[in-house]
Protein backbone atom coordinates (compact mmCIF):
# COMPACT_ATOMS: atom_id res chain seq x y z
CA UNK A 1 0.00 0.00 0.00
CA UNK A 2 2.68 2.48 1.05
CA UNK A 3 4.55 1.95 -2.18
CA UNK A 4 1.80 3.52 -4.20
CA UNK A 5 1.45 6.54 -1.96
CA UNK A 6 2.46 9.79 -3.57
CA UNK A 7 2.93 13.27 -2.33
CA UNK A 8 -0.02 14.46 -4.40
CA UNK A 9 -3.11 14.54 -2.29
CA UNK A 10 -5.70 12.47 -4.06
CA UNK A 11 -9.06 11.41 -2.84
CA UNK A 12 -8.88 7.77 -1.79
CA UNK A 13 -10.78 5.43 -4.05
CA UNK A 14 -13.73 4.38 -1.99
CA UNK A 15 -16.47 2.02 -2.90
CA UNK A 16 -19.67 3.62 -4.17
CA UNK A 17 -21.41 1.77 -1.34
CA UNK A 18 -19.03 2.76 1.48
CA UNK A 19 -21.33 5.50 2.69
CA UNK A 20 -21.46 9.24 2.43
CA UNK A 21 -22.81 9.21 -1.09
CA UNK A 22 -26.10 8.10 -2.49
CA UNK A 23 -25.40 5.46 -5.17
CA UNK A 24 -29.00 5.26 -6.32
CA UNK A 25 -29.22 9.04 -6.52
CA UNK A 26 -32.57 9.17 -4.76
CA UNK A 27 -33.37 10.14 -1.22
CA UNK A 28 -34.07 7.58 1.46
CA UNK A 29 -37.77 8.37 1.47
CA UNK A 30 -38.21 7.93 -2.26
CA UNK A 31 -36.17 4.73 -2.29
CA UNK A 32 -38.25 3.23 0.49
CA UNK A 33 -41.42 4.23 -1.34
CA UNK A 34 -40.13 2.32 -4.37
CA UNK A 35 -39.42 -0.78 -2.35
CA UNK A 36 -42.76 -0.55 -0.59
CA UNK A 37 -44.37 -0.43 -4.04
CA UNK A 38 -42.43 -3.52 -5.10
CA UNK A 39 -43.79 -5.38 -2.07
CA UNK A 40 -47.27 -4.07 -2.77
CA UNK A 41 -46.92 -5.27 -6.36
CA UNK A 42 -46.30 -8.74 -4.95
CA UNK A 43 -49.51 -8.56 -2.94
CA UNK A 44 -51.58 -7.49 -5.92
CA UNK A 45 -49.93 -10.05 -8.17
CA UNK A 46 -50.73 -12.75 -5.65
CA UNK A 47 -54.40 -11.71 -5.73
CA UNK A 48 -54.59 -11.52 -9.52
CA UNK A 49 -52.70 -14.78 -10.00
CA UNK A 50 -55.05 -16.43 -7.52
CA UNK A 51 -57.87 -15.25 -9.76
CA UNK A 52 -56.13 -16.91 -12.70
CA UNK A 53 -55.62 -20.14 -10.81
CA UNK A 54 -59.19 -20.38 -9.58
CA UNK A 55 -60.56 -19.48 -12.98
CA UNK A 56 -58.46 -22.22 -14.56
CA UNK A 57 -59.84 -24.71 -12.08
CA UNK A 58 -63.44 -24.10 -13.28
CA UNK A 59 -64.88 -24.93 -16.70
CA UNK A 60 -64.95 -22.06 -19.18
CA UNK A 61 -68.09 -21.26 -21.15
CA UNK A 62 -67.93 -22.77 -24.59
CA UNK A 63 -70.21 -21.62 -27.32
CA UNK A 64 -71.37 -18.40 -28.86
CA UNK A 65 -71.07 -15.40 -26.50
CA UNK A 66 -74.46 -14.24 -27.80
CA UNK A 67 -76.20 -17.25 -26.21
CA UNK A 68 -74.36 -16.89 -22.91
CA UNK A 69 -76.43 -17.26 -19.73
CA UNK A 70 -75.29 -17.14 -16.13
CA UNK A 71 -74.94 -20.67 -14.79
CA UNK A 72 -73.09 -20.70 -11.46
CA UNK A 73 -73.01 -24.48 -11.26
CA UNK A 74 -71.80 -24.96 -14.84
CA UNK A 75 -69.18 -22.44 -15.86
CA UNK A 76 -67.17 -19.29 -15.07
CA UNK A 77 -68.99 -16.20 -16.41
CA UNK A 78 -67.81 -14.04 -19.31
CA UNK A 79 -66.84 -10.80 -17.51
CA UNK A 80 -68.30 -8.44 -20.10
CA UNK A 81 -71.70 -10.11 -19.60
CA UNK A 82 -71.47 -9.33 -15.88
CA UNK A 83 -70.19 -5.76 -16.08
CA UNK A 84 -72.47 -4.23 -18.65
CA UNK A 85 -74.49 -1.69 -16.70
CA UNK A 86 -74.04 2.07 -16.68
CA UNK A 87 -75.68 4.45 -14.19
CA UNK A 88 -78.85 6.17 -15.46
CA UNK A 89 -79.05 3.78 -18.41
CA UNK A 90 -81.28 1.18 -16.85
CA UNK A 91 -81.73 -1.99 -18.89
CA UNK A 92 -79.26 -0.90 -21.54
CA UNK A 93 -76.53 -3.42 -22.23
CA UNK A 94 -73.27 -1.51 -22.48
CA UNK A 95 -70.52 -4.00 -21.73
CA UNK A 96 -67.34 -2.55 -20.21
CA UNK A 97 -68.39 1.06 -20.86
CA UNK A 98 -68.61 1.99 -17.20
CA UNK A 99 -65.30 0.35 -16.32
CA UNK A 100 -63.80 2.19 -19.29
CA UNK A 101 -64.98 5.46 -17.80
CA UNK A 102 -63.40 4.46 -14.47
CA UNK A 103 -60.11 3.67 -16.23
CA UNK A 104 -60.20 7.04 -17.95
CA UNK A 105 -60.82 8.85 -14.64
CA UNK A 106 -57.89 7.10 -12.95
CA UNK A 107 -55.47 7.71 -15.83
CA UNK A 108 -56.48 11.39 -15.89
CA UNK A 109 -55.90 11.72 -12.16
CA UNK A 110 -52.48 10.19 -12.70
CA UNK A 111 -51.76 12.85 -15.32
CA UNK A 112 -52.78 15.67 -12.97
CA UNK A 113 -50.50 14.11 -10.34
CA UNK A 114 -47.48 14.23 -12.69
CA UNK A 115 -48.35 17.84 -13.43
CA UNK A 116 -48.39 18.53 -9.67
CA UNK A 117 -44.96 16.94 -9.33
CA UNK A 118 -43.70 19.00 -12.27
CA UNK A 119 -45.04 22.17 -10.64
CA UNK A 120 -43.34 21.12 -7.40
CA UNK A 121 -39.98 21.01 -9.14
CA UNK A 122 -40.53 24.63 -10.11
CA UNK A 123 -41.58 25.62 -6.56
CA UNK A 124 -44.85 26.84 -8.04
CA UNK A 125 -47.17 26.50 -5.07
CA UNK A 126 -50.31 27.69 -6.82
CA UNK A 127 -49.90 25.16 -9.62
CA UNK A 128 -49.19 22.33 -7.17
CA UNK A 129 -52.38 23.24 -5.29
CA UNK A 130 -54.40 23.27 -8.49
CA UNK A 131 -53.16 19.90 -9.79
CA UNK A 132 -53.30 18.20 -6.38
CA UNK A 133 -56.91 19.28 -6.09
CA UNK A 134 -57.74 17.78 -9.50
CA UNK A 135 -56.00 14.57 -8.46
CA UNK A 136 -58.02 14.35 -5.25
CA UNK A 137 -61.17 15.01 -7.23
CA UNK A 138 -60.29 12.24 -9.69
CA UNK A 139 -59.69 9.83 -6.81
CA UNK A 140 -63.03 10.64 -5.23
CA UNK A 141 -64.78 10.26 -8.61
CA UNK A 142 -63.17 6.85 -9.08
CA UNK A 143 -64.22 5.73 -5.60
CA UNK A 144 -67.79 6.87 -6.23
CA UNK A 145 -67.87 4.87 -9.47
CA UNK A 146 -66.60 1.85 -7.61
CA UNK A 147 -69.27 2.26 -4.93
CA UNK A 148 -71.91 2.21 -7.67
CA UNK A 149 -70.30 -0.81 -9.31
CA UNK A 150 -70.22 -2.74 -6.04
CA UNK A 151 -73.79 -1.83 -5.26
CA UNK A 152 -74.90 -3.00 -8.70
CA UNK A 153 -72.89 -6.20 -8.41
CA UNK A 154 -74.32 -6.98 -4.97
CA UNK A 155 -77.94 -6.29 -5.87
CA UNK A 156 -77.77 -7.97 -9.23
CA UNK A 157 -79.91 -8.02 -12.31
CA UNK A 158 -83.50 -9.13 -12.58
CA UNK A 159 -82.96 -12.78 -13.25
CA UNK A 160 -81.06 -15.21 -11.11
CA UNK A 161 -80.73 -18.89 -10.44
CA UNK A 162 -83.10 -20.70 -8.09
CA UNK A 163 -81.82 -21.46 -4.63
CA UNK A 164 -82.89 -24.45 -2.55
CA UNK A 165 -85.96 -22.80 -1.04
CA UNK A 166 -87.38 -22.18 -4.48
CA UNK A 167 -86.85 -18.44 -4.40
CA UNK A 168 -84.67 -16.60 -6.87
CA UNK A 169 -81.26 -15.35 -5.84
CA UNK A 170 -80.20 -11.95 -7.14
CA UNK A 171 -76.78 -10.41 -7.01
CA UNK A 172 -73.83 -11.61 -5.03
CA UNK A 173 -72.41 -12.17 -1.58
CA UNK A 174 -69.42 -14.13 -0.35
CA UNK A 175 -71.17 -17.51 -0.40
CA UNK A 176 -73.17 -17.38 -3.62
CA UNK A 177 -73.81 -15.19 -6.61
CA UNK A 178 -75.97 -15.21 -9.70
CA UNK A 179 -73.08 -14.77 -12.12
CA UNK A 180 -70.85 -17.78 -11.58
CA UNK A 181 -69.08 -19.98 -9.05
CA UNK A 182 -68.81 -18.44 -5.53
CA UNK A 183 -65.08 -17.57 -5.93
CA UNK A 184 -66.00 -15.27 -8.83
CA UNK A 185 -67.75 -12.83 -6.49
CA UNK A 186 -65.26 -13.43 -3.67
CA UNK A 187 -62.36 -12.47 -5.91
CA UNK A 188 -64.27 -9.47 -7.23
CA UNK A 189 -64.76 -8.20 -3.68
CA UNK A 190 -61.18 -8.91 -2.65
CA UNK A 191 -59.36 -7.61 -5.70
CA UNK A 192 -61.38 -4.48 -6.44
CA UNK A 193 -61.86 -3.98 -2.71
CA UNK A 194 -58.14 -4.12 -2.00
CA UNK A 195 -57.49 -1.78 -4.90
CA UNK A 196 -60.27 0.56 -3.74
CA UNK A 197 -58.71 0.62 -0.27
CA UNK A 198 -55.46 1.69 -1.88
CA UNK A 199 -57.25 4.45 -3.78
CA UNK A 200 -58.94 5.57 -0.57
CA UNK A 201 -55.66 5.75 1.33
CA UNK A 202 -54.12 7.50 -1.68
CA UNK A 203 -56.87 10.12 -1.57
CA UNK A 204 -56.31 10.59 2.17
CA UNK A 205 -52.54 10.94 1.66
CA UNK A 206 -53.17 13.39 -1.16
CA UNK A 207 -55.41 15.46 1.09
CA UNK A 208 -52.73 15.52 3.83
CA UNK A 209 -50.06 16.59 1.32
CA UNK A 210 -52.44 19.14 -0.21
CA UNK A 211 -52.97 20.62 3.26
CA UNK A 212 -49.20 20.82 3.78
CA UNK A 213 -48.78 22.53 0.43
CA UNK A 214 -51.48 25.07 1.26
CA UNK A 215 -49.97 25.98 4.63
CA UNK A 216 -46.61 26.45 2.90
CA UNK A 217 -44.70 23.66 4.63
CA UNK A 218 -42.81 22.63 1.48
CA UNK A 219 -41.93 26.21 0.59
CA UNK A 220 -40.35 26.46 4.04
CA UNK A 221 -38.63 23.11 3.56
CA UNK A 222 -37.25 24.24 0.22
CA UNK A 223 -38.48 21.31 -1.87
CA UNK A 224 -41.68 19.49 -2.83
CA UNK A 225 -40.36 15.97 -2.54
CA UNK A 226 -43.35 14.78 -0.52
CA UNK A 227 -45.51 15.48 -3.56
CA UNK A 228 -43.23 13.21 -5.57
CA UNK A 229 -43.43 10.41 -3.01
CA UNK A 230 -47.19 10.48 -2.77
CA UNK A 231 -47.19 10.77 -6.57
CA UNK A 232 -45.28 7.50 -6.87
CA UNK A 233 -47.91 5.82 -4.72
CA UNK A 234 -50.71 7.33 -6.76
CA UNK A 235 -49.24 6.16 -10.07
CA UNK A 236 -48.80 2.71 -8.63
CA UNK A 237 -52.51 2.60 -7.81
CA UNK A 238 -53.20 3.57 -11.42
CA UNK A 239 -50.77 0.87 -12.61
CA UNK A 240 -52.55 -1.78 -10.56
CA UNK A 241 -55.87 -0.70 -12.02
CA UNK A 242 -54.48 -1.20 -15.54
CA UNK A 243 -53.79 -4.82 -14.60
CA UNK A 244 -57.09 -5.34 -12.76
CA UNK A 245 -58.90 -3.90 -15.79
CA UNK A 246 -57.24 -6.40 -18.12
CA UNK A 247 -57.33 -9.49 -15.96
CA UNK A 248 -60.69 -9.04 -14.30
CA UNK A 249 -62.77 -7.25 -16.91
CA UNK A 250 -61.31 -7.86 -20.35
CA UNK A 251 -60.10 -11.46 -20.35
CA UNK B 1 -31.64 22.51 -1.81
CA UNK B 2 -32.69 25.26 -4.17
CA UNK B 3 -33.39 27.90 -1.57
CA UNK B 4 -32.47 28.63 2.04
CA UNK B 5 -35.15 29.62 4.50
CA UNK B 6 -34.09 33.22 4.30
CA UNK B 7 -34.06 33.37 0.52
CA UNK B 8 -37.26 34.24 -1.30
CA UNK B 9 -38.85 31.40 -3.23
CA UNK B 10 -38.06 31.51 -6.91
CA UNK B 11 -40.86 30.13 -9.06
CA UNK B 12 -39.51 28.81 -12.34
CA UNK B 13 -41.65 29.10 -15.47
CA UNK B 14 -43.42 25.93 -16.66
CA UNK B 15 -41.26 23.56 -18.66
CA UNK B 16 -43.27 23.44 -21.89
CA UNK B 17 -41.52 20.37 -23.32
CA UNK B 18 -41.92 18.34 -20.16
CA UNK B 19 -45.62 19.19 -19.90
CA UNK B 20 -46.14 18.36 -23.56
CA UNK B 21 -44.51 14.98 -23.01
CA UNK B 22 -46.79 14.26 -20.04
CA UNK B 23 -49.87 14.96 -22.14
CA UNK B 24 -48.55 12.87 -25.04
CA UNK B 25 -48.01 9.94 -22.67
CA UNK B 26 -51.54 10.37 -21.37
CA UNK B 27 -52.92 10.46 -24.91
CA UNK B 28 -50.94 7.35 -25.75
CA UNK B 29 -52.35 5.49 -22.73
CA UNK B 30 -55.85 6.54 -23.75
CA UNK B 31 -55.31 5.34 -27.32
CA UNK B 32 -54.00 1.96 -26.12
CA UNK B 33 -57.07 1.55 -23.89
CA UNK B 34 -59.22 2.43 -26.92
CA UNK B 35 -57.49 -0.27 -28.96
CA UNK B 36 -58.19 -2.74 -26.16
CA UNK B 37 -61.87 -1.85 -26.39
CA UNK B 38 -61.86 -2.35 -30.15
CA UNK B 39 -60.43 -5.84 -29.67
CA UNK B 40 -62.88 -6.57 -26.85
CA UNK B 41 -65.86 -5.79 -29.09
CA UNK B 42 -64.75 -7.07 -32.48
CA UNK B 43 -62.63 -10.13 -31.78
CA UNK B 44 -63.86 -13.49 -30.49
CA UNK B 45 -62.38 -14.59 -27.18
CA UNK B 46 -59.41 -16.90 -27.46
CA UNK B 47 -55.73 -17.29 -26.68
CA UNK B 48 -54.74 -14.74 -29.32
CA UNK B 49 -57.04 -12.03 -27.95
CA UNK B 50 -55.83 -12.76 -24.43
CA UNK B 51 -52.23 -12.44 -25.62
CA UNK B 52 -53.02 -9.11 -27.30
CA UNK B 53 -54.64 -7.80 -24.10
CA UNK B 54 -51.67 -8.84 -21.97
CA UNK B 55 -49.24 -7.33 -24.48
CA UNK B 56 -51.08 -3.99 -24.55
CA UNK B 57 -51.31 -4.02 -20.73
CA UNK B 58 -47.56 -4.43 -20.48
CA UNK B 59 -47.07 -1.53 -22.92
CA UNK B 60 -49.30 0.65 -20.73
CA UNK B 61 -47.46 -0.51 -17.60
CA UNK B 62 -44.14 0.39 -19.21
CA UNK B 63 -45.29 3.95 -19.96
CA UNK B 64 -46.81 4.50 -16.52
CA UNK B 65 -43.71 3.25 -14.71
CA UNK B 66 -41.10 4.83 -16.98
CA UNK B 67 -42.71 8.21 -17.67
CA UNK B 68 -45.19 8.92 -14.86
CA UNK B 69 -43.16 7.26 -12.13
CA UNK B 70 -39.99 8.56 -13.77
CA UNK B 71 -38.16 5.25 -13.43
CA UNK B 72 -36.62 5.58 -16.91
CA UNK B 73 -34.60 8.56 -15.71
CA UNK B 74 -33.26 6.98 -12.52
CA UNK B 75 -29.84 5.31 -12.29
CA UNK B 76 -29.44 1.80 -13.71
CA UNK B 77 -28.98 0.10 -10.33
CA UNK B 78 -32.31 1.43 -9.13
CA UNK B 79 -34.11 0.39 -12.32
CA UNK B 80 -32.81 -3.15 -12.00
CA UNK B 81 -33.50 -3.43 -8.28
CA UNK B 82 -37.13 -2.62 -9.06
CA UNK B 83 -37.45 -4.81 -12.15
CA UNK B 84 -35.53 -7.94 -11.18
CA UNK B 85 -37.75 -8.93 -8.20
CA UNK B 86 -40.77 -9.06 -10.51
CA UNK B 87 -39.33 -12.31 -11.86
CA UNK B 88 -40.92 -13.92 -8.80
CA UNK B 89 -44.30 -12.75 -10.09
CA UNK B 90 -43.67 -14.56 -13.38
CA UNK B 91 -42.72 -17.68 -11.47
CA UNK B 92 -45.84 -17.50 -9.28
CA UNK B 93 -48.01 -16.95 -12.34
CA UNK B 94 -46.68 -20.05 -14.09
CA UNK B 95 -46.77 -22.19 -10.95
CA UNK B 96 -50.34 -21.32 -9.99
CA UNK B 97 -51.79 -21.53 -13.50
CA UNK B 98 -50.38 -25.04 -13.84
CA UNK B 99 -51.80 -25.78 -10.39
CA UNK B 100 -55.21 -24.47 -11.46
CA UNK B 101 -55.17 -26.67 -14.53
CA UNK B 102 -54.35 -29.67 -12.33
CA UNK B 103 -57.24 -28.89 -9.96
CA UNK B 104 -59.53 -28.69 -12.98
CA UNK B 105 -58.38 -32.14 -14.13
CA UNK B 106 -59.07 -33.61 -10.69
CA UNK B 107 -62.47 -31.95 -10.45
CA UNK B 108 -63.90 -32.56 -13.90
Amino acid sequence: MSATESSVISTPKRSLWAGGISPLKVTYGKLMMWFFLVSDAFTFSALLITYGMIRYSYPAYEGSPADFVFAPDKWWPIPEKVFEAVPFLHGVSAPLIFVGIMTFILIMSSVTMVLAVEAGHRMDRAAVEKWMLWTILGGIAFLSCQAWEWSHFIHGTHEGPMVAEGTTFFGANLTQNQYGPPPFADLFFFITGFHGTHVLSGVILNIVIFFNVVVGLYDKRGHYEMVEKVGLYWHFVDLVWVFVFTFYYLI
Amino acid sequence: MASEETKPIVVAPPDKNKIKKIWYTALFLGVITGIEFVFAFTMAAGPLRTAIFIGLTLVKAFYIVSEFMHLKYEVKVLIWSILVPTIFIVWLLLALLIEGEAIFMVRY
